[in-house]
């Protein structure tokens, strides 16, 4: 299936793509992009969710107030999210080489890339979730919903719309984030435009990541969106 | 019965002490519909919420049917508040589910099947008239068809209570008048007894039994709504009736009197039987005066005619005297209004 992608991308490209950078690199650039955007998403998410959840419920007007556990996961929370990407990537390698056994390559990228959307995503969780009308929990208690009913029957469905929205923007940031994962040999398509457009004055291939990159981001917006509006 | 001892409840607002609620007695009786009525931060609604314990005392105890609500635990507080309904002021209908959904709601949530949950919707949407609309989405729904959804889902759980917090604000009069209908309704069919607060006196004139009154935390004047309105006690309890029964005489009348002996005027109040008799033309008949009906207004509660007449009294002095011992003497209360206009 791929080698025919390829194959047919190729033929399709060759009066036009001249560049040292073959088609099969590019598609297998895109795939590791795919790959860590797709993984970082899943473990970024779990974690956003069990963040979101957790600093919802315990702040102090929440349905199970905990000071202790609120005041110390909120500032953990800003702590990660005050680090930029870059020094967060090479801050974790040892972290990385812990968990994956080495600090290179897509897998390796996972790590630091979920651990910079982890919290990021769990701000944007909590902040729809807050949406949800006080009222609805109210009428939620009165039922004799319990904490987790009211989190999973009432604030979560309620806050659909809201949280696609935001997980889409947290995708977004993170096809950004992969970009600059490729700086330390994780692949993708933005290690493509820094080694082979920028290292290698190769223009067209700067072009090409642009585009693929906007067409992504388009695409992806689009979609949240309509999702967003199903119901 | 539900039952406020000795209730209290205060919190800190940057350094101060605010009374939220201070020292409160109350005793709702089982199958009435109990008003309380008070301007906004009265306690009102903070008090309705003690019942379901949505908010908790500081002080004092919550008891109904005999059973202390303040010391239940969490999971035993849970299985109480399932049995009591609760509808609000913005009716709190989930956006994203069908009506049929909200109205399932409680009884999901307690694991009631399928088959007996889809019995039960269809009941209550037969009861609020609201079959059309089973599958619509609240954002689909006018204010008052929201609220009849809410009294729907409140009721799902076949609760003895039901709780309304200021149900009807956020409607237009005619609806109101609907809602309110429905509620004595469903008081008087199912024997559900029903809290509602308030800040329209109208509500309360509408549909309830009794009346509390409450200002800055207190329970200041209490009674069966008759009486609130036929002896009100308290100025905070005068202000409220006056927003349904006139109790002064409007200005204008007073301005276009063409005889200004404003010493003249006379406020009758009936109540009851004597409002219904005729009185007034006896009056006219049986003394030689002059009266003149300037304003007046009647309205009824819960089936006795209570109201109010301001009247003009010209003639001799001593026959007027006469005139208005005879009104007495048949139940009528007569004030000089003279001084006061």
């Amino acid at each position: 299936m791929r080698d025919l992608i390829v194959q047919w991308l190729t033929e399709l490209t060759a009066p036009f793509w001249q560049s040292s950078l073959s088609i099969d690199q590019f598609v297998t650039a895109l795939q590791e992009t795919f790959h860590m955007v797709f993984f970082a998403m899943l473990f970024g998410g779990i974690w956003g969710f069990i963040q979101g959840i957790v600093l919802l419920v315990t702040r102090p007007e929440g349905i199970l107030p905990n000071r202790a556990v609120y005041h110390i996961l909120n500032p953990i929370v800003n702590a990660l999210r005050s680090l930029p990407f870059i020094i967060l990537l090479i801050a974790v390698i040892p972290l990385t080489k812990f968990l994956v056994g080495t600090s290179i390559g897509t897998w390796a990228a996972i790590v630091p890339l979920t651990i910079y959307i982890g919290p990021y995503m769990g701000r944007l969780i909590e902040t729809s979730l807050l949406e949800v009308n006080e009222g609805i929990v109210e009428s939620a208690q009165a039922m004799g919903a319990t904490p987790l009913q009211i989190i999973f029957k009432f604030i979560l469905p309620e806050s659909r719309s809201s949280l696609i929205l935001n997980l889409t923007t947290a995708t977004i940031s993170l096809i950004g984030a992969t970009a600059m994962a490729g700086a330390v040999g994780a692949g993708g398509i933005g290690d493509l435009a820094i080694s082979y457009g920028y290292q290698r004055f190769d223009t067209s291939v700067v072009i090409l990541t642009v585009i693929v990159l906007l067409l992504l981001v388009q695409i992806v917006q689009t979609v949240g969106e309509w999702l967003a509006k199903l119901r | 019965m539900i039952e406020f001892k000795n209730i209290s409840k205060h919190y800190q607002l940057k350094g101060q002490t605010i009374r939220a609620l201070d020292q409160i007695n109350l005793e709702i009786p089982a199958g009435s519909i109990f008003g309380i009525i008070g301007y906004s931060g009265a306690g009102k609604s903070t008090l309705i919420r003690l019942i379901n314990l949505l908010e908790r005392p500081n002080e004092g105890q919550v008891i109904i049917n005999q059973k202390d609500f303040t010391a239940l635990d969490a999971r035993s507080l849970r299985q109480e508040r399932a049995n009591i309904g609760m509808i609000f002021q913005h009716f709190n209908l989930l956006q994203t589910k069908t009506v049929a959904a909200n109205i399932e709601m409680p009884l999901k949530l307690l694991g009631v099947s399928k088959v007996e949950r889809e019995k039960r919707l269809n009941e209550l949407l037969e009861f609020i008239d609201l079959k059309h609309k089973k599958d619509a989405f609240p954002d689909e729904l006018s204010g008052g068809q929201k609220q009849r959804v809410g009294i729907a889902r409140a009721l799902a759980n076949h609760p003895k209570i039901l709780l309304c917090d200021e149900a009807t604000s956020a409607l237009d009069p005619q609806t109101t008048k609907s809602v309110l209908a429905l509620l004595k309704k469903i008081n008087q069919e199912q024997n559900i007894t029903i809290v509602m607060v308030t800040h329209e006196m109208d509500v309360i004139e509408t549909v309830c039994d009794y009346v509390a009154v409450m200002e800055q935390g207190k329970v200041i004047e209490t009674g069966s709504t008759l009486e609130i309105f036929s002896q009100p006690q308290h100025p905070t309890t005068k202000n409220f009736i006056q927003t349904v029964l006139q109790q002064q005489l409007p200005v204008n009348i007073l301005k276009n009197l063409e005889n200004q002996n404003h010493n003249s005027i006379y406020c009758l109040q009936f109540l009851g039987k004597s409002a219904q008799e005729t009185v007034v033309q006896a009056v006219i008949k049986k003394f030689d005066i002059s009266l003149n009906i300037l304003f007046a207004n009647m309205t009824e509660i819960n089936g006795t005619v209570i109201g109010q007449m301001f009247i003009q009294l010209l003639g001799n002095p001593e026959i007027i005297q006469q005139a208005i011992e005879f009104l007495e003497q048949n139940g009528v209360k007569v004030e000089h209004s003279g001084d006061q206009v």
